[in-house]
């Protein structure tokens, strides 16, 4: 007879807010956000860690919700798709994928947004090859993906360093 | 796409991972950062009791320089020795082989050591491991032991490490100044390499040539002095190859064949 083991209570700091519920060692993550939490934004696609869908922020490092279990996640810090929009205003990268036509139905649009939400903050300059192999780590059916490079490259043209134009 | 029920453990030091490890054997599997045990988990192709989760534990977490080796502890992600400001210098052919390993999401969980104790034979830390000569640290409530890669790389997801036994770190030899190349083959940059290529050539002039993906455990080389492309055909007619369904075998030899040049004469330039 197989039988379940006891849920364990997870704690999670998500989206900057303690969260807190009971999971079973074997619940993964990306079903804990969005089946005991009700974050439904972080999506599923393969369950095995290729087409990054599930991709939220953990301890400050993109990684796939699906291979990452929710009491390994007990007293982290999560980041998910739902953080970025301001009482309902899209943020700049997601103002971006707007502008540029970087999604159609949305599916895998959450785990990409989070990928480039870390990457952009560690290098808020990359070049398009750069861009490109981060989202290498991303499956999307819809879009051919050059549209996604495009709009990541948008904000970062956004954010050119000054340069300094005058004399002494 | 669910796995099965275990254990969670979550010890604070080594001792009570090797405590762990004694109770349970091959009943647990040690849980770092999962990128190759939860999908085989979430397949059903293992359905470890236990799993020990050793992702905190502070003496795991090093990246040393000694006088001969750097020596990475088990819980350090493979972006963080990608990051880390020395690689160039002291491991480059680290440097340029990590790129190559998984995506840049898996990376940030996924560990050096971690996959070099899953033995994937198209992964690209266990080849830079053999490449290098380097060496593993076992311990268990027994003791500890170090074991060069060449005896601890058995077989295709097979290693010599006992099941009682936790890879603490392993040893990359430095080698500053080496010529490095690396070259995969993968439908996609991240998937599965079907060919991975290296060559190193040291300082004093001995070129190594790497393959991954091919046999069950990484090839390591040195390519002497005679007729480049002869030794070339022979490993590439020798190799122990087998079908699968990214490439025939017959695919593979002739990959090794084609590009060996090219990552030699890389290292020759």
């Amino acid at each position: 007879m197989i039988e379940a083991k006891p849920r364990q209570r997870v704690t999670i700091t998500l989206n900057g807010r303690k969260v807190v519920g009971d999971a079973e060692p074997r619940m993964l993550l990306s079903d804990f956000l969005r089946q005991v939490i009700g974050a439904t934004g972080t999506h599923v696609g393969c369950e095995h860690g290729v087409c990054g869908c599930c991709t939220v922020i953990i301890d400050g490092v993109a990684g796939r919700s699906c291979l990452t279990f929710a009491v390994q996640a007990d007293g982290s810090d999560i980041e998910t798709v739902e953080s970025l929009a301001d009482n309902g205003a899209m943020n700049e990268l997601q103002e971006a994928f707007h502008r540029h036509h970087a999604l159609q139905c949305g599916f895998c649009t959450p785990g990409i947004l989070m990928s480039f939400t870390d990457f952009l903050r560690r290098n808020p300059q990359p070049s398009r090859q750069e861009v490109t192999e981060v989202l290498g780590g991303h499956l999307c059916r819809c879009t051919g993906y050059v549209k996604i490079v495009d709009a990541v490259m948008d904000v970062a043209a956004r954010h050119q360093p000054q340069q300094d134009v005058g004399g002494v | 796409m669910k796995p099965r029920s275990f254990d969670y453990h979550r010890p604070r030091s080594v001792e009570e991972v090797l405590a762990l490890l004694a109770k349970y054997g091959d009943d647990a599997r040690i849980l770092a950062g999962g990128q190759s045990l939860v999908p085989m988990m979430n397949f059903r192709l293992l359905e470890p009791q236990a799993l020990i989760d050793i992702r905190h534990i502070p003496e795991l977490g090093h990246v040393h320089v000694e006088r001969d080796y750097v020596e990475v502890g088990a819980a350090v992600t493979q972006n963080r020795l990608l990051a880390w400001h020395d690689l160039g210098e002291r491991l480059p052919l680290l440097a340029a082989t990590l790129p190559w390993v998984g995506h840049f999401q898996t990376r940030n969980r996924g560990t050096v050591c971690g996959s070099i104790a899953h033995a994937d034979p198209s992964s690209e830390l266990p080849l830079s491991l053999a490449m290098l000569g380097g060496e593993v640290v076992l311990r268990s409530v027994r003791g500890e032991r170090v074991l060069p890669a060449s005896e601890f790389q058995t077989g295709m997801l097979s290693t010599a490490r006992e099941s009682d036994e936790l890879l603490t770190a392993v040893r990359f030899p430095t080698h500053a100044g080496a010529k490095v190349a690396f070259r995969e083959v993968a439908r996609r940059h991240g998937d599965f390499a079907i060919v991975g290529l290296g060559a190193l050539r040291a300082p004093d002039g001995d070129i190594i040539l790497g393959i991954a993906g091919v046999a069950g455990a990484p090839l390591v080389e040195k390519m002497g002095p005679g007729d480049l492309m002869d030794r070339i055909g022979d490993i590439a007619t020798e190799i122990e190859a087998q079908d699968d369904i990214h490439a025939s075998a017959a695919m593979r030899r002739d990959i090794v064949r084609r590009l060996s040049p090219l990552v030699i004469a890389e290292v020759q330039a």
